[in-house]
């Protein structure tokens, strides 16, 4: 899926920093780690693709909203922890506050239209 | 911000954060197999995108670029090598006009916030006299008013300095105490005169330059407080200024000023309270900060008619004296900015024809290129990326061209110092400072985008299947070249015409002015001035009655006459030394002819002995000269130049007419009697005031009838130019040893000195005009030579189908008429034009003078003909069986 910055958070794929971030937001996890969670949290709706998980942590760590930590996996490996920042916190409250009013607003239109 | 400094870390580290997310994505990879899931997805592709996330894809295609362009200069040397010479060149020659116009017109006070400085002028036009010096009081009035910081006298004399390696004559600025502080630099040894301090007359101490001090005390460390005898009097020196500084005088040899002296100029106490009486002396200052020149000047108004209603006695109401304020950078820029815009204009016009050339060089190879571009855009580049990459060649060719022209000036640059003449008023070495390099950046990228532009856009608008079919002769795209290249060259043409048109008037201009008949002999001649004080009290001036002058006049002529070598000697007021720059005007009142109220016209007056026509051999046409009977108690008698005759008495005799004449610049003298001037003599015109002008009118006065302060004495004779200053000095001092003698000079230099401005520009723009005319004709050659290699194919059938060999030399000849005739047609307009922005400049010629026209045209033609014959001999011996199998 082609990388681009329309801030699209209807779509799954427009919502997946936000999904991330939602993810990291109590403990830090690997990429697969990542990955697995969105997967299994919603029933096995949602799988991510890696091809779009990597380069939106890139994303992710450009702005400032996460971190990437060294760590040792639960297969006694070495790799990259993605933990949630400050800054990336206040981002998924702002995330989740304009998402809920989009889908609320939506949902107005089909209950009453 | 913090964003930046993220992205700034990824570039950075690039690699090893590449390496970390690959190893991110195996451990995926690997996660995913146990699970038994699905192939991972591209992982180079992954990457990729991982990368374009952080923002740095078009860093990378520019530096790509970069290096693609780098490797097509490599292969192909010997076009980069012309083309970036030929930008080198125009780069370069550009960059070295700027770095003139810079340090003469942009910032030509090298001080401390230099827009505070300005000269302040005492004027007094009811009497028609202008900048005619300033009275202690006044300037004591100045300097209390609050407008300015500090207020500065200056004089300007000349001595002998011993006690130095070698005794030198020397010249040097007299100043009061507070001028260096108002100059705002500090010495590099030792200090400057304390502003505070209020010694009367000179004081012992000088401060030297850096220059007299390498050159004469040879950078001795214990320079200070050494003593230097000037005029057998003994000085202390206390400070060195750096190197680098200068005075800003008004004249070549002020600014070259290597010693200053403080005088307190209120050392007379008659003199320090007498309004009236005013000093030759230049009066600067400097403005208090944030005060701009016009609100300066109306605050000087303003203090002017105050004091004009305090002293009335003083300052008579008919002068009306008024106190001007002119920037000081006038007295450095002067009438130098037409010179320059001129320069400046001409230099850019060789940039763009060789900008032009350059286009053509590079079209030449697109379409030896287009093939390739074709190839590229079939495998899927897109076509902005591909002119990006062509405007990214251009660039760096101008900008190579550009680096080797800052290196190559860079190199050149002492060499390009000695070649500017000392009437071009400058204070500032030519430097490469940062305007100077970024103006050299912005013309070539300037240059780099103009001559980019014409290949880029035919890579853009390539037929790609037509292209990649066949190289074929006659396609729309080399016909579309053609055409570029044609309307390139028919430009390049023009432009050259123009400049060459300038060329050519500027030196009919300059032929003109060199031959033209001077009117006077100045071969053999010096002149050497003194100066007689002028104090309060009539009663103590020894030169005070013009009987008591006289007398003094005529024991230094006789002795002069006794000088070695000499034959002739005269005397005359300052403003008779020939092109000297100060005019001295004053205002004619003719009788009979009553001016009714309005301004009356000034004519330009001196003070000589009858010897002075003889000496300068100016014919006396009518009349007589001064005799002996002409003295003091005589009726005031004058000799006029033909000019004035022509002028004020038309078709009349003007032998035995009267007038009057109004103050002249010292404010002392004839106009205080007030009584009528007989005309006695006419004298033919000299151009004596101005090169380019012979009919100023002129008048000379009797100096045995009139007491002139600032005199010069004249010698003819075989002399010797070193001993003379030396000589007069002797003689002068002999008769009286207070008398400061200076400014010696021979007459064949002021004659030069006054033309060599013009020869400069002159040369310069004729450098550059032939420079365009080379230019030119390869950009013929080149074009004609690429139409017959496009047409060779057509030429050999036609020569194997019987056509004349001469038929075909003709039509090729045809072609290079025709673009020389275009170019010619659009070059004469832009002339006619250029030439009249130049008019000013101009002398002897009109701005459409048609010989120079006509001539340069012709001359033009010639050489394209000559460009065009070439290839058209090419054309003509061409072998029908190889053209016709030729692809």
């Amino acid at each position: 899926m082609p990388m681009d910055d329309r801030r699209n958070s209807l779509s799954p794929a427009g919502a997946l920093p936000m999904l991330i971030l939602r993810v990291l937001q109590f403990e830090p996890l690997h990429g697969y780690a990542i990955a697995q969670r969105i997967h299994l949290l919603s029933s096995e709706v949602l799988s991510v693709e890696e091809g779009f998980l990597y380069p939106t942590l890139q994303k992710l760590l450009r702005n400032g909203w996460v971190l990437a930590e060294w760590g040792v996996s639960e297969t006694n490996r070495k790799v990259r922890f993605y933990r949630l920042t400050t800054q990336g916190k206040s981002q998924l409250k702002h995330e989740l506050s304009s998402y809920g009013r989009i889908t609320q607003a939506i949902q107005e239109v089909l209950r009453t239209a | 911000m913090g964003e930046l400094f993220r992205r700034i870390h990824y570039l950075i580290n690039k690699q090893r954060l590449d390496a970390e997310l690959q190893s991110d994505m195996e451990f995926h990879r690997e996660m995913a197999a146990r699970a038994g899931q699905r192939n991972f997805g591209n992982t180079l592709r992954m990457r990729e995108q991982a990368y374009e996330a952080w923002g740095w894809t078009w860093l990378d295609r520019v530096i790509q670029d970069l290096r693609y362009a780098l490797r097509m200069f490599a292969k192909s040397p010997g076009f980069s090598a012309i083309a970036i010479l030929t930008m080198a060149l125009g780069i370069g020659a550009t960059t070295a006009i700027f770095s003139l116009v810079d340090a003469t017109l942009l910032h030509p006070l090298p001080y401390p916030r230099p827009e505070e400085l300005v000269r302040i002028e005492d004027d007094l036009p009811g009497a028609g006299a202008t900048d005619t010096g300033i009275s202690i009081p006044e300037w004591n009035d100045l300097q209390r008013s609050g407008i300015f910081q500090y207020v500065v006298l200056k004089v300007f004399g000349s001595a002998n300095l011993t006690g130095a390696s070698q005794p030198s004559r020397m010249q040097y600025e007299g100043v009061s105490p507070a001028y260096f502080a108002m100059m705002g630099v500090k010495p590099e040894l030792g200090h400057t005169f304390d502003p505070q301090d209020q010694t009367p007359g000179f004081t012992l101490d000088v401060v030297i330059s850096d220059g007299l001090w390498k050159r004469a005390f040879g950078s001795d460390p214990h320079i200070l407080g050494k003593s230097v005898r000037m005029d057998n009097d003994s000085y202390r020196v206390i400070g060195v200024m750096p190197a680098g500084f200068r005075d800003p005088g008004r004249t070549v040899d002020e600014r070259n000023t290597e010693q200053w002296a403080a005088v307190g100029f209120s050392d007379n106490q008659a003199r320090a309270a007498d309004r009236s009486l005013r000093l030759p002396l230049e009066t600067v200052g400097r403005l208090k900060p944030g005060l701009t020149l016009a609100t300066a000047q109306s605050q000087v108004d303003a203090l002017v008619a105050s004091l004009r209603k305090q002293y009335p006695d003083a300052y008579p109401a008919n002068s009306k004296w008024a106190v001007r304020l002119v920037p000081l950078k006038e007295n450095v820029v002067g009438n130098v900015r037409q010179s320059l815009f001129l320069l400046l204009g001409a230099v850019a016009l060789v940039l763009l024809i060789g900008c032009v050339n350059v286009a053509n060089l590079l079209l030449a190879r697109a379409s030896a290129r287009s093939r390739e571009m074709a190839v590229r855009q079939a495998l899927g580049a897109e076509r902005k990326r591909l002119v990006r990459q062509l405007l990214t060649e251009s660039l760096v060719l101008a900008l190579l061209g550009g680096v080797a022209g800052l290196v190559i000036l860079f190199c050149m640059r002492g060499f390009l110092q000695r070649l500017i003449p000392e009437s071009l008023p400058r204070l500032n070495d030519l430097s490469i400072n940062w305007s100077v390099m970024l103006f050299a950046l912005a013309a070539s990228i300037a240059a780099g985008v103009f001559f980019g532009l014409a290949p880029a856009r035919q890579a853009g608008r390539l037929n790609l299947s037509n292209t990649l079919r066949v190289e074929g002769r006659g396609s729309k795209g080399s016909t579309d070249q053609t055409r570029i290249r044609r309307v390139l060259v028919v430009t390049e043409f023009a432009l050259s015409l123009v400049l060459m048109v300038a060329a050519g008037l500027l030196l009919r201009s300059f032929w003109d002015l060199y031959k033209a008949p001077l009117g006077f002999n100045p071969q053999h001649v010096m002149s050497v001035q003194l100066w007689l004080p002028s104090p309060n009290d009539p009663k103590t001036d020894m030169y005070g009655t013009a009987a008591k002058e006289s007398v003094f006049a005529r024991e230094l002529l006789r002795r002069s006459r006794m000088l070695p070598g000499v034959r002739e000697a005269a005397l005359g007021a300052e403003p008779s030394i020939p092109l000297q720059h100060d005019g001295n005007r004053s205002q004619l009142i003719v009788e009979g002819h009553p001016t009714l109220g309005k301004q009356p016209p000034l004519v330009e007056r001196s003070e000589v002995t009858p010897e002075y026509f003889h000496l300068l051999e100016i014919p006396v046409l009518r009349g007589r000269l001064f005799n002996d009977g002409d003295d003091e108690n005589a009726p005031l008698v004058a000799v006029i130049n033909q000019a004035m005759a022509r002028t004020y008495w038309p078709g009349e005799d003007p032998l035995g007419k009267r007038l009057m004449l109004g103050r002249g610049r010292s404010g002392v003298g004839l106009e205080a009697r007030k009584t009528w001037i007989t005309i006695v003599g006419v004298v033919a015109d000299a151009r004596t005031e101005s090169l380019a002008n012979a009919s100023i009118p002129q008048i000379y006065l009797s100096l045995y009838q009139d007491t002139p302060k600032e005199l010069a004495i004249f010698l003819r004779g075989d002399l010797n130019a070193s001993a003379i200053p030396e000589e007069v000095r002797a003689t002068v001092q002999s008769v009286n040893s207070e008398l400061p003698v200076y400014g010696a000079k021979t007459l064949d230099d002021a004659v030069s000195a006054s033309l060599e401005q013009r020869r400069f520009s002159m040369d310069i723009v004729a450098a550059f005009a032939i420079t365009a005319l080379l230019l030119a004709a390869l950009g013929i050659y080149g074009v004609i030579s690429y139409i017959v290699s496009e047409r060779t194919r057509e030429i050999g059938i036609r020569l194997a189908l019987g056509a004349e060999r001469g038929k075909i030399l003709a039509m090729v000849l045809r072609q290079g008429l025709g673009l020389a005739m275009t170019g010619s047609a659009l070059g004469l307009a832009g002339s006619v034009i250029v030439s009249h922005l130049m008019a000013g400049l101009l002398y002897g010629v009109t701005p459409a003078d048609p010989f120079t026209f006509v001539g340069v045209t012709l001359v033009l033609t010639g050489i394209a003909l000559v460009a065009s014959y070439i290839p058209a001999r090419r054309a003509m011996h061409v072998n029908p069986m190889i053209a016709l199998r030729y692809e």
